[in-house]
Order: structure tokens, then C-alpha cells, then sequence
């Protein structure tokens, strides 16, 4: 049951296409800077397959310029339920 | 409280913000995702930014409020949100300051031999349970009445329809967007089957022609107007066309400005349609799918008398008995009673007629606000199918609206007495699936409408109404025809409590006072003009006792004995109110989004189906509903599925100037004021920048009249009569033998002078047409 954070820039000119992007894959929460062209993306996914999973359509996404992980856990507590 | 996952989330967030702060040390970010409306550190900062819907307008721009020690501190316009794109108007960027007037409530108060005595909320709630109860048990339930507002929240709005309509049993409920959008929700009604708006705030960004009927946007709705204005800039064939009573703001910045004589818009919507017609820019093929043709009751009176009643009833006309109906309305004939030149018309019929040109129309309160309201709002969408321009990207008739939750609440609620959140009270479906939903007998919930607001004033007036709790609105000041209804109120045997953040006029009549939790005070939701739902957490604490209205009723529908109905605590009732509420509306038509997608984004429209919003309705592209019916258009909410196309005549105004009233008299808004001025005129910045009201008057009338600007003068009508100061080439220009009024200053309050004819179909009030004269009292 991971969950991780990124730091996600967008290609110049695709941060409101990018957005759009991410807010309407179910796993992903984006917060946006309010003065810059960056955000921070939230993934939370049941396993460690759909986590590749979402790791491939992250990187399919032609509006990233540069996606970089900052931090992750595996909530063990709740995959052992 | 924290679940484990909540918390590891909230860990990820705060790593990947400390590691954006060490790039960018000024980046700050909105918390937009976090539950709980708990706090999280922004870069190196102490401000905690989170979103909120404008408390002002219908527009329903998308702020991002900061809050540093319990207290709201900064405003932004929200870059993510779709409707304003990072703007803000005035009002929007100073109304935190709306929180912190120096005569906020913050206690309860109970008239006691006269005066107004400092009680605590909960002894008041007492009082209200107490009198509510009494006056039921001794004069019926119909005696109770709640009068609310487009400012109410959707679950304030709920509550208290679920309360009265569902448990104590009457329809006496009203809103205050009776008095400004209800022409715009029959016009909806009739032409369509279904209100609100088919298209959305993107039409701006698609039209290639804007035409603004009696709507004055560059005050009252600044932000919209700004994308206009950027669209002209970007593609400059884009073309502005104000048709008005008066030159505004608006009129200066538009391409051209039509002046039309009051009520004269009538005439000239249909010699759009005539020269339409006559020069063959009828879409023959969308009309003939998709259209259509009917005519009304004609000569449908005013709504003066008390207990006034009218019943619509619509017939079949072939196409080309509607012709003939237009034969009345040649440009040479309407130019002659309206005053707009003949090739001014022929201009505007061309624009709609080019099948080259997109056309977006925005209209407000000179439609609405209309003894013809309803008929207004018919004739545009007449000319919008007559072209088959509607529905589509760009191509959009669009009825705005002045309060943030007039649609979200009043409209999709159902806050008015012919209404239930699922549909009118007089069907026995929408009886039966609100009886089902709040577990009720549906024998309990009336079948019949009351009273609609200036009828429901006339009612405690006259005694029939011997309750009413009033919440979030002012109606003291914006009634029309004011003394009846204040002198009504203030009649022995009546019970008034108001609801409210700030002591008014309105508060003057009470005999309990409640100190209200004002927006960011409270969770909550409102609905804006485009169908987009808002959600926003609550950010601050409310001051003192201070209580969200939807708890306030909630607590006195407990001491009523209907605990069971409202079995929630005060934290969580917001969400659970809505998810209750979302099953009124649970089908592909009105499909409202969940509350977990509500609260991570900056709003979401409705129909929101299979995870997606709906952009266009009845347009097979964009809307689901239509595309299982048809490939291109499919007006679902009527039974034939198409648009019904009513033909609607001239009929003259309830009241004209003569030779003692000589002067029309129209009243309105001003950008920095919004509505009675209770909140923005305790803002120090706008109540500096236009500190009182005043009648603009054409410099002609002022110099025959011996009035110079700044002189105090009498506006005096058969109602009542006010002083102000004579404005002069100030804000805006009447056209000749016309006087313009805004209506925000409690110390001068026009509707003493205002008439309370309505259109008989919507019920609105006309505030832009009453005759006056106007008299110079002192220099």
C-alpha cells in the first residue's frame, strides 16, 4: 500500500493541461504552487502492481518536464489487514 | 482525527514541500488536499492557505484565503480555479475584512419591553423552539415561515427545507433570490423543463460576439467581464454590445452601447427575431429538430393586489403563425417606442443571425428583475434557438446571477415554497422521493405552494404569518414598497428572528437575534452561476457564540423533537447533509459530485457523470443524456425533447412616468458594495471609496431642474419618498427623464420609494421601472 510524494514540473505553457491530467487519475492528489510552476503530487495505491502501474502512466504524461520522487512509505499496517 | 494512511500521506506532503522550499525559498503552495481542514507549514512561512469560493456574487471566483493565528489575514485569487484563473475583483480581495467589523454579533439577542437585551445562545434558541411551537399549536403550521437567501450554504438551505417542508409540514419557505433570479429559473423552466444554465464560463473563451442585456458586468460581475475584455484583446474581431437603460461602465467599454427605453426590451428581442426571420438566417434544420413554437396568456396583470394569482398556460403555434405574430415588431416600429435607431436593430439581428459568429448573451437583473421577467428571459433564448446557436461551445444564452449560492442553494435546493430538492411540491414523485429520502410520510409534505416573498411579507402583514426567521439576508432593505412590509413586521402578534453577522435594519424588527458563523467561519458549499459546487473547509474560528445557520436550525428543530432527523454532530453535519442531499439528485441530469472530489478541487459542475463533469448540456458531444437519444442536440427536459420557443408580446410596465411622477426610476448595485451593503460597507477600503448612495441623473434633467452634483435633493414616488445627494457625471448616466439608485446604503434606502409589481409568472419584483420626481432641497 504505498504512498509517495513528488516534486512535478510541467513542460513550459502545460501546467493547466498537466493539472488537469493529474487531478483525473484516482490516485493522485496535486497540490499547486500558488507562485510557481511546480507541484506536489501525492500517489496512493493499493499495492506494489498498481504502484508500477501508475508509475508507467506518470511517465507516459508528454506535460512532465521532470517528475522527482521525494519520499515514500509502504503502509504495512494496513496491508496486513 | 488521523487515520494511519491520512497521516503517512500528510508525512509524503509535508517531504516534498520542504524539498520545494529548499529550491524555491518563496514558494508557497495551496493546502487543497489535506482533510480535516487542518493546518500545513508553507515554505517559510507561518500563512496556512487554503481554498474558498468568493462570499460575494454569483460569479463564484475561487480565492485561496491565508490564515496566520486563527485569523484570516490574506486573500489571492486561486490559480487553479477554472472560473477566475488567479483574478479577483475588489470586493473579492478585501472580504476577509467582512469578518472582523467592530460590530460583529457575537452573542444572541431577545427583545424585552422594547429592547434588545443580551442573551445567551442557547437560552435564545430556547425562544425561538418555544414561540415557533406556540404559534403552530395556535395558529397552524402555515403560520411559521423561514425567509432565507442565495447566501445560505447548501446545507443551510437544506436543513431548513427538510425542517420545514419534511417535518413541520409547510411550504412557507422563501429566499431572497425571488427578488433576483426566480425570472431566470421559470424562463429556464419554460423554454427548457429544466434550470440553469446548458453552457458554462468557457462560452467566453469560445465567443466571437457578446451581447449584454440589462446587465452592467463591469461592476457587478468584474471578474467575467475581465475575461471578455482579455478575449477581445487576444482575438481582436471579438465584439462587446451593451444594450441598457443607462450608460454604465459597462456601456464605455463595450464595442457599441444601445440605449433602449425601459420595458421597450420586449419589442426589441422580437424585432431581432422578425429581421432573423425576414433575412433567412433561420438554422431551418436545428429548428426543425429541435424546436418547438408556443405562445402564452397575454395581458397577465402586475401582482399588486394582495393574494394576486396567475396560471400560464401554454399552447401549440405552427412556425408560421409565430411569424405573424412578429409582423407587429419591424425595426421601424420598435425603433419608435424604444428609441433604439433602426439599423441599431437591424445590427444586433445581424450578429445573431451570421452563422460565421458565436454568440454568447449574459443577462442579469434588467432582465430579471421585470414585470416581464419571465416573457425576458423566454425572448432571448427565442432568438438563440431561432439561430440554432445554443449549447455549444461559444454559442450560449447565459442568465448570471448576483449571490454565491442563488443556484447552489435557492435554485437546486429548493429554498422556495413551490419547491422540493427533487422537483416542484405539486409532483407526487418529487413528494415521494423526499418523503423516502427523509423518512417521512409523504402525506406530511404539502402539496401546494404558499406564499413567494412579497406575498409572504403581505401574509405577516397581514396576519396569516405570525413566525418568521429570517437568515442571511436583509430584506428590510431590500424589499420593495418597504414601509407595508416593515410595518407589517413590527405589528403586535408577530415573532421575528433574524439570523445574521451584523446588526441591520432588518435586525431593528427582530425580537431574537442569533449571531451567525459567516463563511470561512464554517465548513460549506455554495453554487455558482456555471453549475459548479464549491466546497470550503472551515479556516477561522466564529466569534464568540457565534453558529452556522445549518446548526442553528438543527438545534431548534431538536428542541422541536426531531432529533432523529438530524442525528449529526455539529462537526460532521456539513459532509453528511450533502451526502444526504446528493441522492435528491442521483441521476445522469443533475448527478452531483462526492464530497471527498468537492473537497480536493476548486469546484466541480454538475451533471457530473461516470467522473466527469458536464460542459455543455442537451449537446450530444458533452452531455451523456443527450447523446443516447440523438447525435447532435436532445433537450431532455422537456417530454418532447425539444426547446419550446415561446412567443412572448410587448406588454407596457405596472407603472409610467407622468406629469406629477415624471421620472423613471431605476435602482441597482455598485462595484465596491455588494447587495444592502451589511458586510462591504464595514469594509474601511470600499465604505471609503463610495461611502452613501445617491441618484445620478442626466445632466440635462439636473440643469433644468436648477440640481448641481453633490446638492441634496427628494426622489418622491406613491409609495415614499428619500433624500440623497444629486449625482452628476459621477459613476454612471440615465439616459433623459431617468434616475438611477443603488441600493446599498441603509441610511438611504430607495425601496421606501420602489414599486412591488412582479411578473406574474416568476413572482421577481421589477425594481428598474416606478415613476418619481425628483426635487432640490439645499445646495
Amino acid at each position: 500500500m504505498p504512498v509517495k510524494s513528488y516534486l512535478v514540473y510541467p513542460v513550459a505553457g502545460k501546467a493547466a493541461e498537466l493539472a488537469r491530467t493529474l487531478r483525473a487519475m484516482p490516485e493522485c492528489e496535486l497540490i499547486p504552487a500558488t507562485n510557481r510552476h511546480l507541484f506536489i503530487l501525492i500517489t496512493d495505491t493499493p499495492n506494489e502492481q498498481a504502484e508500477k502501474a501508475l508509475e508507467q502512466r506518470l511517465l507516459g504524461i508528454e506535460s512532465i518536464q521532470c517528475l522527482a520522487l521525494v519520499a515514500a512509505y509502504r503502509d504495512e499496517e494496513e496491508e496486513s489487514c | 482525527m488521523l487515520t494511519r494512511r491520512q497521516f503517512l500521506k500528510r508525512m509524503a506532503g509535508a517531504a516534498a514541500v520542504t524539498a520545494a522550499t529548499a529550491l524555491a525559498p518563496d514558494i508557497t503552495f495551496a493546502r487543497t488536499f489535506l482533510a480535516g481542514g487542518e493546518a500545513a507549514p508553507t515554505a517559510q512561512d507561518d500563512i496556512v492557505w487554503d481554498k474558498a469560493p468568493c462570499r460575494f456574487c454569483g460569479v463564484g471566483c475561487g480565492l485561496l484565503i491565508g490564515v496566520r493565528n486563527g485569523r484570516a489575514v490574506a486573500v489571492k485569487g486561486d490559480p487553479d480555479s477554472p472560473v477566475n484563473k488567479g483574478l479577483a475583483c475588489v470586493k473579492g480581495y478585501h472580504a476577509i475584512l467582512a469578518l472582523y467589523g467592530q460590530d460583529r454579533l457575537t452573542t444572541a439577542y431577545v427583545r424585552r419591553n422594547g429592547k434588545l437585551e443580551p442573551v445567551p445562545v442557547q437560552e435564545a434558541l430556547d425562544i425561538v423552539a418555544q414561540n415557533m411551537k406556540e404559534t403552530i399549536d395556535q395558529h397552524g403550521k402555515d403560520a411559521v415561515a423561514i425567509y432565507g437567501s442565495g447566501q445560505w450554504t447548501i446545507p443551510d438551505g437544506y436543513v431548513a427545507v427538510k425542517l420545514f417542508k419534511g417535518l413541520i409540514g409547510t411550504n412557507n419557505v422563501e429566499a431572497n433570490a425571488r427578488l433576483c433570479m426566480a425570472s431566470a429559473v421559470v424562463g429556464f423552466l419554460t423554454a427548457f423543463g429544466l434550470d440553469e444554465p446548458m453552457g458554462n464560463y468557457a462560452d467566453i473563451d469560445h465567443a466571437d460576439v457578446f451581447i449584454l442585456w440589462g446587465n452592467n458586468m463591469a461592476e457587478m460581475h468584474p471578474v467575467l467581464f475581465s475575461r471578455m475584455l482579455e478575449q477581445r484583446r487576444l482575438r481582436p474581431h471579438v465584439k462587446i454590445v451593451d444594450i441598457a437603460t443607462r450608460t454604465t461602465r459597462t456601456s464605455v467599454a463595450a464595442d457599441k452601447a444601445i440605449l433602449m427605453a425601459p420595458q421597450s426590451d420586449l419589442a426589441l428581442a422580437n424585432a431581432i427575431c422578425y429581421e432573423i426571420v425576414r433575412n433567412g438566417w433561420v438554422n431551418e434544420e436545428f429548428v426543425r429538430r429541435h424546436v418547438a413554437f408556443k405562445k402564452g396568456k397575454t395581458n397577465i396583470g402586475y401582482g399588486l393586489e394582495d393574494n394576486f394569482t396567475f396560471k400560464d398556460e401554454l399552447t401549440d403555434i405552427a412556425f408560421e403563425e409565430y411569424v405573424e405574430y412578429l409582423q407587429d415588431y419591424t425595426p421601424e416600429k420598435v425603433s419608435a417606442m424604444s428609441g433604439v435607431p433602426v439599423e441599431d436593430i437591424k445590427f444586433l439581428a445581424a450578429l445573431y443571425g451570421d452563422p460565421n459568429k458565436k454568440v454568447t448573451t449574459f443577462w442579469c437583473m434588467g432582465v430579471n428583475q421585470h414585470v416581464r421577467g419571465t416573457w425576458m428571459n423566454n425572448l432571448i433564448y427565442n432568438i438563440h434557438l431561432l439561430t440554432g446557436k445554443i449549447s455549444e461551445p461559444g454559442n450560449s444564452p447565459f442568465s448570471l446571477t448576483g449571490q454565491p449560492s442563488a443556484c447552489g442553494t435557492v435554485r437546486e435546493v429548493g429554498t422556495l415554497t413551490q419547491r422540493l430538492p427533487g422537483g416542484p411540491v405539486t409532483s407526487e414523485k418529487a413528494r415521494k422521493q423526499a418523503a423516502e429520502i427523509w423518512d417521512v410520510p409523504v402525506e406530511q409534505i404539502p402539496d401546494t405552494p404558499t406564499y413567494h416573498t412579497v406575498e409572504m411579507f403581505r401574509a405577516l402583514d397581514r396576519g396569516e404569518i405570525r413566525f418568521m426567521w429570517i437568515q442571511v439576508t436583509n430584506p428590510m432593505v431590500s424589499l420593495p414598497k418597504l414601509r407595508r412590509y416593515r410595518d407589517g413586521a413590527l405589528k403586535d402578534g408577530r415573532f421575528i428572528v433574524v439570523s445574521d453577522v451584523y446588526f441591520t435594519p432588518t435586525t431593528d424588527v427582530a425580537d431574537v437575534i442569533l449571531p451567525s458563523a459567516m463563511w470561512i467561519e464554517r465548513e460549506g458549499f455554495f453554487g455558482n452561476s456555471e453549475r459548479r459546487t464549491q466546497h470550503w473547509n472551515k479556516m477561522v474560528e466564529p466569534p464568540g457564540e457565534a453558529m452556522s445557520d445549518s446548526w442553528q436550525l438543527i438545534e431548534v428543530a431538536r428542541r422541536l423533537g426531531y432529533e432523529k432527523w438530524f442525528p449529526w454532530s455539529e462537526e460532521e453535519h456539513v459532509r453528511a447533509v450533502w451526502e444526504e442531499y446528493r441522492q435528491f439528485h442521483a441521476n445522469p441530469k443533475h448527478n452531483m459530485a462526492p464530497y471527498e472530489e468537492l473537497k480536493r478541487r476548486p469546484g466541480v459542475m454538475w451533471p457530473f457523470v461516470n467522473g466527469k463533469e458536464t460542459l455543455w448540456r442537451y449537446n450530444a458531444k458533452y452531455d451523456p443524456v443527450a447523446a443516447e437519444k440523438s447525435q447532435d442536440f436532445y433537450f431532455y427536459g422537456k417530454p418532447d425533447g425539444k426547446a419550446w420557443l415561446i412567443f412572448r408580446p410587448y406588454e407596457p410596465p405596472a407603472e409610467v412616468p407622468d406629469e406629477e411622477y415624471p421620472f423613471w426610476l431605476s435602482t441597482g448595485r455598485v462595484l465596491e458594495h455588494w447587495h444592502t451593503g451589511s458586510m462591504t460597507r464595514r469594509i474601511p477600503v470600499l465604505h471609503r471609496s463610495m461611502p452613501h448612495a445617491y441618484v445620478e441623473l442626466h445632466p440635462d434633467d439636473a440643469r433644468e431642474l436648477g440640481i448641481r452634483h453633490g446638492d441634496v435633493v427628494r426622489v418622491v414616488s406613491r409609495r415614499g419618498e428619500i433624500v440623497l445627494p444629486a449625482a452628476v457625471n459621477f459613476r454612471g448616466l440615465p439616459a433623459r427623464g431617468m434616475v438611477f439608485v443603488p441600493f446599498f446604503d441603509e441610511t438611504m434606502l430607495i425601496n421606501e420609494v420602489t414599486l412591488d409589481a412582479f411578473c406574474p409568472l416568476s413572482k421577481e419584483p421589477d425594481y428598474k421601472k416606478c415613476a418619481v420626481r425628483v426635487e432640490r432641497v439645499s445646495s
